[in-house]
């Protein structure tokens, strides 16, 4: 019996591994050449592991780069300004901060639609009307929504990464492929080709070059808490910040996880020994 | 699914048994209560609900005698400037008279229903703005009509006076003022 | 086995004013309390009941979800969404019933696998394995529908390629596919409906579990020797023995259950879902929930036309024909013993179509293209020869080893040192109907 409950086990263990087939499947060209052409690099995040939390100082300079370079291109529809009190952020400050987009409300007494000074239940206002004009204010290239993008981001991880995946927990695909890119650009190799308009960049996703040009520059955004001004900080920066967007509740996730974790293994302990204690009854 | 006997078999050690099931039991009942706690949390206003902006009203337009019903928190609310005549039969109203004593003002808790209390203040005692929800179940009260020539429900008779206060039907409370204050002359902000 | 004579005994006044009007605590009592199970079973045999627990599980997490969700194309994503950020708990409710899915499906297919292992399927078990079919036919359907729900890109497209398997079928093919989706391409009616179906399917299979508990306590369980239950010797009670283990059991899943949806919460799914569906744009490696992958593969596998059938209608055949060949399991085995245990041979093939049916899921999440493509054909070959070829010929060729006399033998002399199978002559199967 030993034996099939160890053969169904490590069934389980091997549809583990079909199973990720499918996760990381998704996004990849399998025509030659594959992209991305690099992998992404891992970055060491605060908010991974079983632990995992967000450092609000870098949040809060992820959001300055978010504001004062991305969101000229980048919507972020489903963030709020009132979400900004997770960065720590009091009440007061995210209504100054608000005060500072104006959003579009009505329509008025005169059926009229005006503007209005942005407050805390608004989200941040994106930077075109629509689809249209987005792509033809960028050469056609309609910037994505940073709302979820660090979700929505996922390079194969291949085999045998996958499996490992599930024990070291890795789930920072996301923001390990945004930082990626942002720091990834490049003169293109000798021969290769690439579309007019567009810059190569050996992690993108989706082909050898992106219509993005590289939006970052050394010192493009001042830090006041004395971090460097560079823009490897600016990526890491950013990228802990969307990942913050895309999954604002991660830290309670983890915290709340250890408990019932911890809770079950207790459980499950008791429900051993009672179980022996009953079974120790029979033969079986 | 952890039902389990608790009867000491004879000859067994029953009290480290029974200590060991109980604890099972307990835990058992502990963790199936605590997953219940998501399932009724979620029902509960989300976080989008509950940070819904105040409204802020133009009421540069209403001249003595007019009113106006503006949506807060998904409920009518009645800004009304009031005639001469309103406010001095409210003021008239010995508090001895209303059926509900509490002026029901957030603005100022727990004050007597005086028509000062109801209304926006020194000053300002022609304006009442007030949640045009009927305390008895939640009908919208016509204005100017009922008994006293304020408010009144039609679904179940309740009637208001000018300052909102109930004074005869089955509706316990006066009608509810919300917070709000005048950001300017012309301006309400309500929330 | 049950159903011979109840032992309820109502205690107090109320209980016996309820049992002689609506016996319901007599059947509870008789179903989950004094109901005789084999002494010998193991934990492979704790599924079934770990099922029932995730099907509630399912229901009650999709139903307060329900309250959130708006079933339009406008709105669904968006919804969606607002559960995860704004509704209290949302996050953890959505991330439940996500990976419910797929644990849902981890513990079907163990359940599968352990009655194919056993013989679960071999009379007098039909039925109920046939329901069991009905199940998983039904599981499959939801689990479909309910991934188009949130209205991202790969909800889309898994809805546009799997609602396409119906145009493969010449003349009704169409208007078919027209008549499931309300519409020529998958789009606002198609969301409703989905939505609706979603809601009502798993009802249904609540309703299938009953009749299949039902099937199982007419005929009993099946147990490892294979052997049925002769005396009381042989059983124990349902509680607190059996019931006991299965929450043992069901234990331990939750912890690999909660590992998941706190840890790694969007490992099983697809970060193309977390891009609002786009019709205009096709996501550039579309692949289905990992559960579905086995079946995407043989679906992939028929790249030729057979005869008059093309490979497109060739493909859906193949793929709709491996599960209905379920159906027809317990008549493809000719084997007269019922576990795998005592059949030396079968135990092989067994375990090669475990790791084959693994295979073939990892080969449906790679791209149709190299040599993917033949393993795929070849698989899926070895998939259908299982059942088709192997089960009804190794009946008749294979020699089984002795099977026990009865359940208590089997327990004891593994107990007593397990002297092995002692070299006496095959004794004859247990195969009464």
């Amino acid at each position: 019996m030993k034996k099939l409950v160890s053969g169904l086990l490590s069934l389980a263990f091997l549809a583990g591994l079909a199973m990720s087939g499918a996760a990381f499947a998704q996004e990849e060209e399998h025509e030659t050449p594959h992209y991305p052409l690099h992998k992404p690099e891992h970055v060491d995040w605060s908010f991974a592991g079983p632990f995992g939390h967000y450092d609000k100082g870098q949040l809060q300079r992820g959001l300055k780069v978010y504001t004062e370079v991305c969101a000229a291109c980048h919507s972020m529809d489903r963030v709020a300004f009132r979400n900004l009190e997770d960065l720590g952020y009091s009440e007061d400050q995210v209504r100054t901060l608000a005060g500072n987009y104006e959003v579009e409300d009505g329509p008025d007494a005169g059926g009229d639609m005006f503007m209005r000074p942005a407050t805390g239940s608004d989200t941040f206002p994106a930077p075109f009307a629509n689809p249209e004009a987005a792509a033809a204010s960028n050469g056609g290239a309609v910037p994505p929504d940073f709302s979820l993008i660090a979700k929505a981001r996922a390079v194969e991880r291949g085999f045998p990464n996958f499996v490992f995946d599930i024990f070291t927990m890795y789930a920072e695909n996301g923001p390990d492929y945004i930082h990626s890119l942002l720091t990834g650009y490049e003169e293109a190799p000798e021969g290769t080709e690439i579309p007019q308009g567009t810059y190569y960049n050996p992690y993108y996703i989706n082909g050898p070059s992106l219509a993005m040009a590289p939006p970052l520059s050394e010192g493009i955004v001042t830090y006041d808490d004395g971090a460097p001004e560079t823009v490897e900080q600016y990526s890491r920066d950013v990228s802990a910040f969307l990942m913050w967007a895309a999954e604002p509740h991660l830290e309670e996730r983890k915290a709340l996880g250890f408990k019932v974790i911890v809770f079950l293994l207790i459980f499950g302990t008791l429900l051993y020994f009672t179980k022996k204690t009953i079974w120790s009854r029979i033969e079986h | 699914m952890s039902e389990h006997e608790t009867t000491a078999e004879p000859g067994g050690e029953p009290t480290r048994r029974d200590f060991l099931f109980l604890t099972t039991g307990m835990a058992a009942v502990v963790g199936g209560a605590t997953v219940a706690w998501p399932f009724i949390d979620q029902m509960r206003p989300d976080a989008s609900t509950l940070a819904l902006a105040s409204v802020e009203v133009d009421v540069s337009s209403l001249s003595e005698g007019m009113s106006l019903t503006v949506q807060w928190r998904g409920r009518p609310v009645f800004i009304r400037n009031r005639t001469e005549e309103e406010v001095e039969a409210a003021q008239a109203v010995e508090l001895a008279e209303l059926k509900d004593p509490v002026a029901r003002n957030e603005n100022i808790p727990n004050a007597e229903a005086t028509d000062l209390n109801r209304s926006a203040g020194e000053g300002m005692e022609n304006w009442i703005v007030m949640i045009g929800s009927c305390t008895h179940l939640g009908c919208v009260p016509l204005g100017q009509a009922g008994d006293y020539n304020g408010w009144f429900c039609p679904c179940h008779g309740s009637h208001y006076d000018t300052a909102g206060r109930i004074r005869r039907g089955p509706a316990p409370e006066n009608l509810p003022v919300p917070p709000f204050e005048f950001i300017s002359d012309s301006m309400i902000r309500i929330g | 086995m049950s159903g011979d004579h109840s032992t309820y005994v109502p205690s107090s006044g109320v209980g016996k004013w309820v049992d002689s009007r609506l016996p319901l605590p007599r059947l509870m009592h008789d179903s989950f309390v004094s109901y005789p199970v084999p002494r010998n079973l193991n934990y492979a045999y704790t599924f079934g009941g770990i099922l029932m627990v995730m099907l509630v599980v399912q229901i009650l997490t999709g139903v307060v979800l329900a309250m959130h969700y708006a079933a339009s194309t406008q709105m669904a994503f968006d919804s969606v969404e607002k559960i995860m950020r704004d509704v209290n708990s949302g996050w953890l409710l959505r991330y439940m019933h996500a990976n419910g899915a797929s644990f849902f499906f981890i513990a079907v297919y163990i359940h599968i696998f352990r009655g194919l292992y056993y013989g679960s399927y071999k009379a007098p078990r039909e039925i109920l394995w046939i329901l069991g079919v009905v199940i998983l036919l039904l599981m499959m359907a939801t689990a479909f529908m309910g991934y188009v729900l949130p209205w991202g890109q790969m909800s889309f497209w898994g809805a546009t390629v799997i609602t396409g398997f119906f145009t493969a079928f010449p003349v009704i093919g169409e208007p078919l596919q027209q008549l499931l989706l309300g519409g020529f391409a998958v789009d606002n009616p198609t969301l409703n409906r989905f939505f609706s179906l979603h809601y009502l399917l798993p009802f249904m299979i609540a309703g299938v579990v009953i009749l299949h508990v039902w099937a199982l306590h007419v005929t009993g369980q099946t147990n490892p020797t294979g052997v049925d239950v002769k005396t009381k010797t042989d059983t124990v009670a349902f509680t607190p023995y059996a019931t006991l283990k299965d929450a043992l059991a069901m234990v331990v899943f939750f912890v690999f259950f909660a590992y998941f949806i706190f840890y790694i919460p969007n490992y099983l799914g697809h970060a193309d879902n977390y891009i609002q569906a786009n019709p205009l744009v096709t996501p550039s490696h579309i692949v289905p929930e990992w559960y579905f992958l086995p079946f995407y593969a043989i679906l992939r596998a028929i790249t030729f036309n057979i005869g008059p059938i093309d490979s497109k209608l060739g493909g859906v055949l193949a793929m709709f024909g491996s599960i209905a060949v379920l159906f027809f399991l317990p008549w493809l085995d000719t084997s007269r013993v019922r576990s795998a245990v005592y059949r030396p041979w079968y135990k092989v093939f067994f375990w090669v179509f475990a790791i084959n049916a693994v295979f073939l899921g990892w080969l449906g999440s790679r791209p149709a293209e190299g040599w993917y493509v033949t393993a795929s054909q070849l698989s899926t070959l070895y998939y259908f020869a299982f059942f088709l070829i192997i089960m009804p010929l190794l009946g008749m060729i294979e020699t089984p080893r002795r099977v026990p006399n009865s359940i208590s033998e089997a327990v004891l002399s593994r107990k007593n040192g397990g002297s092995g199978q002692p070299a006496a002559a095959v004794s004859a199967p247990e195969d009464r109907a």
